[in-house]
């Protein structure tokens, strides 16, 4: 019993959507201590996301967002054993290249950090380790899914606790699926000028049309802040969610986190969604995104 | 299509959480019917049970949550062919070398096993395996995603592969465990092999 060594490889494209597809059905956490990752890993989190300020107080204390001490990263992998995430700004390469350093098991290049170029985001087929990004839209994931991007979440509008641009993103970008499926038995030809609008390549817009989805794991996030907005994420659906400031700046976090881990798995059972509702306590206080001016609103960073 | 393997057998996924799709998209392939399980009652005639990979200890909370764990150690104690990947493999095994606190598995599968037991995600793998008993061996593709290892197997646990010298692949009675993926590789051997024990 020996295996062929000749044919091993480490960081290909299966390997690194295939950790997203065992994260599916689950709920990632941001978490900023080794203790908040502990509480996170004990409610049955799948993975949780290691950094220094969980969006809503990067919005209240303003300043340039960047990645997380080392230390303080490296605090959390020794903490938990489920896959630990921490984000790298857009188009930040060395960030990146100090997290896959450090031996985290997803990197989230992030718009809820302060962009490092306004251009490019980073080359990700370079990498071994895996990449999740966000998008607003089917053409921004695609586009991420070029560079690299091995698993995708919608946006949302991070920090507020308002579900609002979460819902518009899922949409968003399942109704363009879902146009696109429809090109492909009524107009193939049309996928051409699709993929231009889309400003994606013609290859991915083709195989999404045939499909009918994405071809990598598409999570949630940003505003999740209750196990209904949860539940309600997977009914639109997501493959799962994250939760960033909605647990750790709610009143009663290890019992939130567990009622939304339950909410997301039995998301289509209201009596499940219900019991997971009750007695929670304070959900974070939050802020409409419209009342966000636009230069303070994280989606519009990246493109 | 009656020579596919499969055909006329039900087989359920445990579908909290993790890479069930994947699995039902391999079954399905080989003719399979697949029931996603989700409660109790659907576990009531099988023909067989595949335990998927994602969080072992997500599944393990979730399993409890929902009065799934006792109904599973009674269908697959009782004989049902049962296949564990990764996560699954844990649930399975007797005993967990580094439990989360208070983790719990269904040990029903003699074995220790070693959560994530080759490191971060940067060194997950893509190999090939030889499966089977020795003399009558074939090789298998395999995805190896913060995979888990059994650092022991107890007498009547069969050895089927192994990867870097370490146990990876098992079965005893009609159980299989195994540390990797073969469903997103697409290799059918490990899924034939737990229908023919239908």
């Amino acid at each position: 019993m020996t295996e062929n060594q000749t044919t091993e490889t480490t960081g290909s494209p299966l390997l690194k959507t295939g950790l997203a597809d065992m994260l599916k059905g689950g709920v990632i956490m941001d978490v900023v201590t080794p203790e908040q990752a502990k509480i996170a890993e004990d409610a049955g989190a799948v993975a949780v996301m290691a950094l220094e300020r969980v969006p809503a107080d990067i919005r209240a204390q303003g300043g340039v967002a960047r990645m997380s001490d080392p230390d303080m990263i490296e605090g959390i992998i020794d903490a938990v054993s489920i896959p630990v995430m921490a984000k790298a700004r857009i188009g930040h390469f060395v960030e990146a290249q100090i997290l896959q350093h450090l031996g985290v098991d997803y990197i989230d290049e992030s718009e809820v950090l302060s962009p490092a170029d306004y251009v490019n985001h980073i080359d990700k087929q370079g990498f071994t380790v895996p990449f999740v990004c966000g998008a607003t839209n089917l053409g921004e994931a695609l586009r991420r899914i070029t560079e690299g991007a091995a698993m995708i979440r919608s946006k949302g509008e991070a920090g507020t606790g308002d579900v609002s641009e979460a819902t518009k993103h899922i949409r968003t970008i399942k109704t363009q699926i879902a146009e696109l499926q429809a090109l492909h038995t009524t107009a193939p030809d049309l996928l051409y000028v699709k993929a231009k609008e889309l400003a994606a390549p013609y290859q991915l817009v083709q195989e999404v049309a045939r499909t009918g989805k994405l071809p990598v794991v598409l999570f949630t996030a940003g505003g999740v802040a209750t196990p209904a907005d949860a539940a309600m994420m997977m009914q639109l659906g997501a493959d799962g969610v994250f939760v960033g400031s909605g647990i750790f700046k709610s009143g009663n976090p290890e019992a939130r986190a567990k009622a939304i881990v339950k909410a997301t798995a039995f998301y289509d059972e209201p009596a499940v969604v219900a019991e997971a509702s009750r007695g929670l306590g304070e959900a974070m206080v939050g802020i409409n995104v419209s009342d966000l001016p636009a230069p303070h609103r994280l989606a519009e960073r990246g493109w | 299509m009656s020579h596919l393997p499969g055909t006329g057998k039900t087989v359920g996924i445990l579908a909290l959480q993790g890479g069930v799709a994947e699995h039902a998209t391999l079954l399905e392939s080989l003719g399979a019917q697949v029931r996603l399980v989700k409660k109790p009652e659907q576990i009531e005639g099988l023909d067989a049970l595949v335990l998927p990979g994602g969080e072992s200890t997500v599944l393990d909370r979730l399993t409890r949550l929902f009065g799934l764990r006792q109904p599973l150690m009674d269908a697959i104690n009782g004989g049902l062919p049962t296949l564990g990947t990764c996560a699954g493999l844990i649930m399975l095994a007797d005993r967990v070398e580094d439990p989360v606190a208070g983790q719990q598995t269904l040990g029903c599968l003699g074995v220790t096993v070693r959560r994530n037991a080759f490191g971060p995600q940067v060194n997950s793998a893509e190999t090939t395996l030889d499966w089977g008993n020795q003399g009558n061996q074939v090789g298998v593709r395999a995805a190896f995603i913060r995979a888990p290892l059994m650092v022991q197997a107890s007498a009547g646990v069969d050895v089927l592969a192994r990867y870097r010298g370490e146990i990876v692949g098992v079965q005893q009675g009609k159980i299989i465990g195994i540390s990797f993926h073969p469903e997103l590789t697409g290799d059918t051997t490990v899924h034939r092999h737990l229908l023919s024990l239908t």
